[in-house]
Order: structure tokens, then C-alpha cells, then sequence
């Protein structure tokens, strides 16, 4: 039962600071936003059994790559955005495409079953490792490596001040 | 160590190496000669490229020779070797035929074309021939050209002229024959234009391309239809495949007739006869010994030589036989008129070989196919023997190739003088000269046919002959001297390496006519035995004539110079005639002026390139061009509306997705 | 973990990305646009989240992991594209960026 209460907490949070994520009309604002969408994410990968992930989710996203956002924000200086919706305005196209999207997804989800496995399910940090280095992923672990690699030379050619 | 030696060099100097050795050689020469061509010319007094490119035919030569000696006892089978590349099997009594194989050259859904050397009697004649006239042209090459600075390239492509000569006589199918027949003729336009700076011979090598263009475009339909005949292009397997045709079809031999006419055509234009002889005259601006080569003794004759080697095609087809006879024989008689008028010495000669060629195919079209082959290798020699003459002539004024200023050179260039003697005699037909057999021959067989005014224009061209042959050496070699004081004191005889190959040459005018040479070949011809029915006054006959053709044109323009100019001034259309040369370089740049340019102009210019083909691309453009127009407002460039693009098309995935089936 | 947990746990991963694409297509400021497409990634995380749960299996865990090494990557390249920019054309303003306008 507390559970169940945390969990809607913790969506009625989530959702609430996604909107702000979009409305707030300072970059610094929305990135505030975002860390609580992140940290109540977060939480409720713990609520669904996988604390590894939510360790991840924290020390990833809140952890580094917000901090990469503010800095960068802190950074530029950015100015708030002018209002109006540009050249032309999206709003109407925006609202209808993401209300189509929501209202097929919610159908399907509605419309299915989702029974949860009878198998008790063991998300440990154990078992997420176990899987992950299996032959299944362990080659595309690794490649995520490189990934990673490329885009710390990308970053850094990208950003360098050229003279 | 001695035994590998000799197990090395006797499987090399087998008759399956030694034709292609024969036909490389000259290749390499070439080469060489043209890769290092600057190398060698470094050399301030350099006979290397000339020696060189006489040793590879020389070679080849030899090589001839001892295949010619290793054909005759030679029992290999070649249906065994036919077998190892797929070709048909044939029937018929052929013993002595070698095809040496090598390798698939197009191997496509059922055209098999291999690059293969057939080497039978006719091909070791054609041979011998080739290599051994090339030889001595080469020689006197030597000393004729002595002085000229593009020496090496003269060489190269005389080299280059034997190895594609050799290729069109050795091959095994018709592709091959049009390789070389091409090949040829590319040698010919540039030996013909060797002196490209002189605006005449440019043009006279256009001209000789674009003819021959003509006649090639006659060849090309004819193999293609060949192929679509008879499944194949192989040149044993037509000849067996008609040969062996019941009578009863002959009904449907309809296109075989096609076949031989548009064979026919080709060997028109490569060999200078009737419509398309134009080209040949205009090619004496090549160098002399080039005129002796090509455009005498070996690649006008490729035609022939094509004629003769599907003579059983020929002789499956009346009309087609019947065209070349009378083509021949017109050819004959046109040109040996026009040569009568000729001023020019190489002109006269040219002439005469077209002439020639015209009795060569006279024999064809009558069927004396032996005949025809036995006249091209004595033509060969005297013919390569005037022309060589006459080049030692040239050489020796400095240039001058104009009969009215000559006469009397006699006692300056004996030898030059008694070999030109020989060759003239040769070709008038004078008795046990070679020319004597070889045209007696023709015209036994054209007497033969019953064909009496075919038999009668070439009797009158055979007297034509003697007379403008007789009055080419009365102008030049006899009378008067009218030269001019400056050559006269110039004029000498040429040197020996220039004298040498003429002595042979006219050894080989004088004899080369005892060879039995129509028996030897009869298997090949697939002849009847008609063919050397002897009729006996015909040599009588045809010897009368010449001596009275000697006789009228030593009468006419040693005796009574005059004679000639009143004839002339007594029948003004004839002699219009003749000095237009019947007229045919005139019809034919009426032609091209009237039709094909101002045609061209009006129709294919203006009408069909401008109006449609120019249109409809430009419509094609301004049609994509406003189109793109149109939707290039669609490109905002905005990120934000790409995005929305992208979740638009997500969502229209999910719908398709979703979609109730 | 019962279903209709996990079915909220779906809906509100559904309602997360589309406030992101929303988002996205409506800010004009290219680092709230970047912060969006976090969003949207998040929110696909959830799903795979949830999915592992409902399956009993721990590789929806795997690839969430992958998902936001990705994303990690994405917006580390993505910050550096966004200092180049503001280099190059001093301004964030996505409108601003129409080089391909036809």
C-alpha cells in the first residue's frame, strides 16, 4: 500500500515537473525541472525492483549530464526566450501529433493485458550484471565503450575554439 | 641438358607455334618501334628501326616458308582440335587444313568465337605472299626512305600493316578476318596520310577511310547475317555447312545471296572495285613502297582473298556470282581506260591495279576461284615490282612523278629500267611471264561460262592493258628526255639495297607463274574440276592481243606523237570522259553536297536535332526546373518543422502499425 | 508490483514522452530543445523498465542501461554542437538555424 502511494507521488511529481521542464521559460528553470523528473524517475525504478538503474539514473543523469547542462547554461549566458511560436506557428500541429500519439499508445495500452510473470523476478545488481556480461551483450557493452570515446572526440573537436 | 634443348626448340618450331610466332613477330616490331621509337632515333644515323623491322618480317617470311613445307606432311587432325573448342564437326574430304587454337575470345549464349589460326593452302599462299613482298618492300624501304625524318613511325606501321595482314589471311573465323581487315585498313589511312602535313594526303587518307567505311558497313551486315544464318562465324564450318547443302534447298537460299552480296560490298571497298574504287587512285599520296605494299600487292587484295575463301558460299548463289562477275569485269575495263589517260606514273599503276582486281573477281564470279587466288600472287609480284620501279624512278628525279616530264631514263636507271620491262610484260600478258598463265587462266574460265559479253569486255580490257602499260614505258623509260636540266643532272640509279629487292621481285614476275598453284588450291575451293578445262586458242588469242596492244601504243606514242592528241581532239566526249574519270569523284561529292549535306542541313539538323531532339530535353529541364520551383517553398529550413515531420511520420507508423487488418 | 501499477507506470512513460516531443517541437532555445529529447529518452527508459518487470526478465534493465549511455553521449555531443553554434552565430535560437531553406 505505501508503495502504491509513493509510486503516484512520485508520477504526479514526475509529470508535473515535465510540464515545467516545457513551460518554464528560462533554460535554467527547465533544467531544475528536469533533475526532479530524473530523480523521481529515478525512484521508481527502485519501486519497480531495479536499484542498480536507479543508482545509474542518478549518478548519470542528475549526476553528470545535468551538471553538463547547467554548466553549460552557466556558460553561455542564455537570454530568455523571446516569446510567439516563430515564423510560423507550431502549437496547433504540435498538440494535434502528440494527442494522436497519446491517444493510440493509451488505446493499445488499455486495450492489452499485461499480466505480470509469475516468475519472481530478481533485478539485483547481481543479476543485471550477470545478463549484461552474457554473450548476448557483453560485445555490445563494449562497443558502448567506444561509443562513448567517439563522443568524448566529437565534444572536444566540436567545442575547441578555433583560431 | 642437350635432349631438353632439343625437346624445347622442336616443340616451339611445331606448326602449332610457328604461325603464331609468325604473326607476333611483326607485332612486336611494332612495339617496339612505337614504345621506343625516340630511343632508337637518337641515333644520328639510325638504320636500327628499319633493319629491325626487315629482320621480324624476314623472320616471318621464313616462318611461312617452313610451315608451307611442314602443311603438306602434316597429319594432325584437326577435328580433334575443333572438337577440344566446341566447333562443329565437319564432313568432307579435307586432308590438309590446320587450325591452331588458342584461346575463348567471346563465349556468349551460344556465339563461340575463338582466337584460333586456320592455316590451310589458301592461308600458306596468302602467307607466303604477305610476309615475302613485305619483306622486299621493306628493304627497299630502307633506301627509299633513307631520308626521311619520321623513319621509325614509317616502320612501326609497316610492321603493324603485316601483323594484321597476317591476322585477316590466318584467320579461323569471320570476327578475326574483320579484326585484321580493320586493322588493315586503319595502316592503310595511316600510311596513306604519312605525310599528313601535305594538305592531299590528309584528305586522300580521309577519303580512303571514309570509302572504305562503305564497304565495311556491307561486311559488318553480312557477318551479322552469316551468324543469324548459319550459327556461327567459324570459316570452315560455312564453307562445310553450304557445301554440304542438299540441291532441293537451295530454294531457300535466298539469303545466302543476301550474305554474298553484303560480303561483296566489303570486298568492293577494300578492294577498289566499281562504285567504290574512288579511295584507291587518291591513295598514291602515301610513300611509294607503301602504294607497292598495301595498296597493290597485299590489302587490295583482302577482298579478294575473302571472296576466294567462301568460295562455296559464292557458289551457291547465281545472282550473287553473276554481280561479282560483271562488277569485275567493269571494273576492269573502266579502269584500264582511265588508266590510258593518266599522267601521273603512280596514278597509271593505280588504275591498272584496280583494273586488276576487277579480273581477280571476274574469276571469282566465274567460278574459277583458283584462278583468282593464282592471279592475286602473280599480281603481287609485278605489281609490287612496277610500283617499286616507279618509286626508284621518283626517287632518283627528286620526286617527280609526272610522265610528261620524263622520257628516256633508260640508259640512267638500267636496272630500274629492265625490272619495270619485266613487270610491264608480266602484267601484259606476254607468254611463260607470270601474268601470262594467271590472266589466261580468267579468261579461259570466263569463256567457259558461255557469258560472251562478259568474255568480250575482258578481252578488251585485257588489250587496254598492254596498251597503257606500253605507253607508260614509252613515256617514261624511252624517247626523248624532257626533263628538266637541274634533275637531269641528278638522276641516278638507285642504291642496291632499293635495286636488290626489284631483281627479285622481277624473278618472281618472270616465274612465279610455273607454279601449279589453282591444283594445289582446288581442296580448298572445294572446285569442280571445270575450272582448268582448256580451251586451246585462248592463249593465242589473249597473246595476239597483247602484242597488238604493245604494238598500237609503241605505234601511237613513240612513232606518231600526235596521233594520240588528234584522237582525242577527233572524240571530245570520250576523251571528257576519261580525263573525269568517268565521272564518278563527281557524282559522288554531288552526292554528299546535294543529298547528305544539304539533306543533313534541312532534316536531320534542323528538324529532327534542333526541333525534337533539342526540344524535348530542353521541355524535360523546364519541366524539372519549375517543378522544383514549386516545392522548393516546401524547404523552410526550419529544425523545428523537421521535427515536427518526424512526429508526424511516427505517428502515421503507429496508425499503419495499428491499423485493424 | 501489481498491473495496474504497471500500467500507470506505462501511461505515465507514454504522458513523459509526449510532454517531450511537445516540448520539443515548441521551444525555441536550443538547450531546453536538448533537454526535451532527455525527456523523451527518460520516458522510453520507463518503458523499458516497466516491460522488464511485467516480463520477469532483466534485459529491459540491459538496454536501459544502453539507452542511457546513449543518451549520455547524445547530450555531451549535443552541448558541444550547442557552444559551436552560439561561436559561430551568436544566438540559440533554433529558427535561426535555416541554412537548408530552400
Amino acid at each position: 500500500m505505501a508503495e502504491t502511494i509513493l509510486f503516484y507521488a512520485l508520477a504526479i511529481t514526475a509529470f508535473s515537473a515535465a510540464f515545467a521542464v516545457v513551460l518554464q521559460k528560462s533554460a535554467l528553470g527547465s533544467a531544475f525541472a528536469l533533475i526532479v523528473v530524473l530523480c523521481s524517475l529515478s525512484a521508481i525504478y527502485g519501486l519497480l525492483g531495479s536499484p542498480i538503474l536507479a543508482t545509474l539514473q542518478i549518478v548519470i543523469y542528475a549526476g553528470a549530464v545535468m551538471v553538463l547542462f547547467l554548466f553549460v547554461i552557466m556558460l553561455l549566458d542564455v537570454r530568455r526566450e523571446k516569446g510567439g511560436g516563430g515564423p510560423r506557428s507550431f502549437v496547433p500541429l504540435a498538440l494535434l501529433f502528440a494527442g494522436l500519439l497519446v491517444l493510440q499508445v493509451g488505446a493499445v495500452l488499455v486495450g492489452s493485458e499485461l499480466v505480470p510473470q509469475s516468475a519472481p523476478f530478481d533485478g539485483s545488481a547481481k543479476a543485471f550484471a550477470r545478463r549484461l556480461f552474457s554473450q548476448d551483450y557483453v560485445y555490445v557493452f563494449e562497443a558502448t565503450s567506444v561509443l562513448i570515446v567517439a563522443a568524448l572526440a566529437g565534444a572536444l573537436a566540436l567545442a575547441r575554439r578555433r583560431r | 641438358m642437350a635432349r631438353l634443348l632439343f625437346e624445347g626448340l622442336t616443340r616451339v618450331f611445331s606448326i602449332e607455334v610457328l604461325p603464331w610466332l609468325a604473326l607476333m613477330l611483326p607485332f612486336g616490331g611494332f612495339l617496339v618501334l612505337s614504345l621506343f621509337g625516340d630511343w632508337i632515333r637518337k641515333d644520328r644515323e639510325e638504320r636500327g628501326a628499319g633493319v629491325l623491322s626487315c629482320c621480324t618480317v624476314l623472320l616471318s617470311f621464313l616462318i611461312a616458308v617452313a610451315t608451307a613445307f611442314m602443311l603438306g606432311d602434316a597429319g594432325r587432325d584437326l577435328e580433334q582440335q575443333r572438337q577440344s573448342l566446341n566447333l562443329p564437326q565437319r564432313q568432307g574430304p579435307y586432308l590438309p587444313f590446320q587450325a591452331y587454337l588458342a584461346v575463348d575470345w567471346i563465349d556468349v549464349s551460344g556465339l563461340s568465337i575463338p582466337v584460333a589460326l586456320l592455316l590451310d593452302r589458301l592461308a600458306s599462299v596468302m602467307m607466303l605472299v604477305v610476309t615475302g613482298v613485305s619483306f622486299l618492300i621493306h628493304v627497299y624501304s630502307l633506301g627509299y626512305m633513307a631520308r626521311d625524318e619520321d623513319r621509325v613511325r614509317y616502320f612501326s606501321y609497316l610492321n603493324l600493316f603485316v601483323f594484321f595482314m597476317l591476322l585477316l589471311v590466318m584467320a579461323t573465323n569471320l570476327l578475326m578476318v574483320f579484326v585484321g581487315w580493320e586493322g588493315v585498313g586503319l595502316c592503310s589511312y595511316l600510311l596513306i596520310g604519312f605525310w599528313f602535313k601535305r594538305p592531299d594526303a590528309a584528305a586522300a587518307a580521309k577519303k580512303a577511310f571514309i570509302v572504305n567505311r562503305v564497304g565495311d558497313a556491307g561486311l559488318i551486315l553480312g557477318l551479322i547475317m552469316a551468324y543469324h544464318a548459319f550459327g556461327t562465324l567459324d570459316l570452315l564450318s560455312i564453307t562445310d555447312h553450304i557445301g554440304g547443302l542438299a540441291p532441293e534447298r537451295l530454294g531457300e537460299l535466298g539469303i545466302v545471296t543476301v550474305i554474298a552480296l553484303l560480303l561483296f560490298l566489303g570486298a568492293c571497298g577494300k578492294s577498289a572495285q566499281l562504285p567504290l574504287h574512288v579511295w584507291l587512285p587518291d591513295a598514291m599520296e602515301g610513300p611509294t613502297p607503301v602504294s607497292a605494299l598495301i595498296h597493290a600487292s597485299t590489302m587490295v587484295t583482302a577482298g579478294v582473298y575473302l571472296v576466294a575463301r567462301l568460295a562455296p558460299l559464292y557458289r551457291q548463289s547465281e545472282t550473287a556470282m553473276l554481280v561479282v562477275a560483271v562488277i569485275g569485269v567493269l571494273t576492269a575495263f573502266v579502269a584500264a581506260t582511265i588508266a590510258l589517260v593518266q599522267t601521273d606514273i603512280k596514278k597509271v599503276l593505280a588504275y591498272s591495279t584496280v583494273s586488276q582486281l576487277g579480273f581477280m573477281f571476274l574469276a571469282c564470279g566465274v567460278g574459277a576461284f583458283g584462278a583468282a587466288v593464282f592471279h592475286l600472287v602473280t599480281h603481287a609480284f609485278f605489281k609490287a615490282l612496277l610500283f617499286l620501279s616507279a618509286g626508284s624512278v621518283i626517287h632518283a628525279l627528286g620526286g617527280e612523278q609526272d610522265m610528261r616530264r620524263m622520257g628516256g631514263l633508260a640508259r640512267r636507271l638500267p636496272w630500274t629500267f629492265w625490272t619495270f620491262v619485266i613487270g610491264a610484260a608480266s602484267l601484259a600478258g606476254l607468254p611463260f611471264l607470270a601474268g601470262f598463265f594467271s590472266k589466261d587462266m580468267i579468261l579461259e574460265g570466263t569463256f567457259a561460262t558461255g557469258r560472251t559479253a562478259i568474255f568480250v569486255t575482258a578481252l578488251l580490257a585485257a588489250l587496254l592493258t598492254a596498251v597503257y602499260i606500253t605507253r607508260l614505258v614509252c613515256l617514261a623509260f624511252l624517247g626523248a628526255s624532257r626533263l628538266d636540266a637541274e634533275k637531269t643532272a641528278h638522276a641516278h640509279e638507285s642504291p642496291w639495297v632499293m635495286t636488290i629487292p626489284l631483281v627479285l621481285l622481277a624473278v618472281g614476275s618472270a616465274t612465279a607463274g610455273f607454279v601449279p598453284l589453282p591444283d594445289m588450291l582446288r581442296p580448298v575451293m572445294h572446285g569442280a574440276a571445270s575450272e582448268s578445262r582448256a580451251v586451246r586458242w585462248i592463249p593465242y588469242a589473249a597473246t595476239t592481243l597483247s602484242l597488238f596492244g604493245i604494238m598500237l601504243a609503241a605505234y601511237l606514242y613513240l612513232l606518231y606523237k600526235e596521233t594520240p592528241a588528234r584522237l582525242a581532239s577527233a572524240l571530245p566526249w570520250i576523251r571528257r570522259a576519261l580525263e573525269a574519270k568517268w565521272g564518278f569523284d563527281d557524282l559522288y561529292n554531288a552526292f554528299v553536297r546535294r543529298v547528305l549535306v544539304s539533306g543533313g542541313r534541312r532534316i536531320l539538323w534542323r528538324a529532327v536535332d534542333s526541333f525534337l531532339i533539342d526540344g524535348t530535353v530542353n521541355a524535360t529541364a523546364r519541366a524539372v526546373g519549375s517543378a522544383a520551383e514549386t516545392l522548393r517553398s516546401a524547404q523552410t529550413g526550419l529544425v523545428r518543422g523537421h521535427a515536427l515531420l518526424v512526429l508526424g511520420g511516427a505517428v502515421a507508423l503507429v496508425v499503419y502499425l495499428l491499423w485493424p487488418r | 508490483m501489481s498491473e495496474t501499477l504497471l500500467r500507470h507506470a506505462l501511461a505515465l512513460s507514454l504522458a513523459l514522452f509526449a510532454v517531450g516531443a511537445v516540448g520539443v517541437l515548441l521551444r525555441r532555445n536550443v538547450i531546453t530543445v536538448l533537454m526535451c529529447i532527455e525527456l523523451m529518452l527518460n520516458a522510453a527508459n520507463l518503458a523499458l523498465v516497466a516491460f522488464s518487470r511485467s516480463w520477469a526478465a532483466v534485459d529491459g534493465h540491459v538496454m536501459a542501461l544502453f539507452v542511457l549511455t546513449v543518451a549520455a553521449s547524445e547530450a555531451a555531443v549535443g552541448l558541444a554542437i550547442v557552444i559551436a553554434l552560439q561561436r559561430a552565430r551568436d544566438t540559440l535560437d533554433v529558427d535561426a538555424f535555416d541554412e537548408l531553406r530552400g
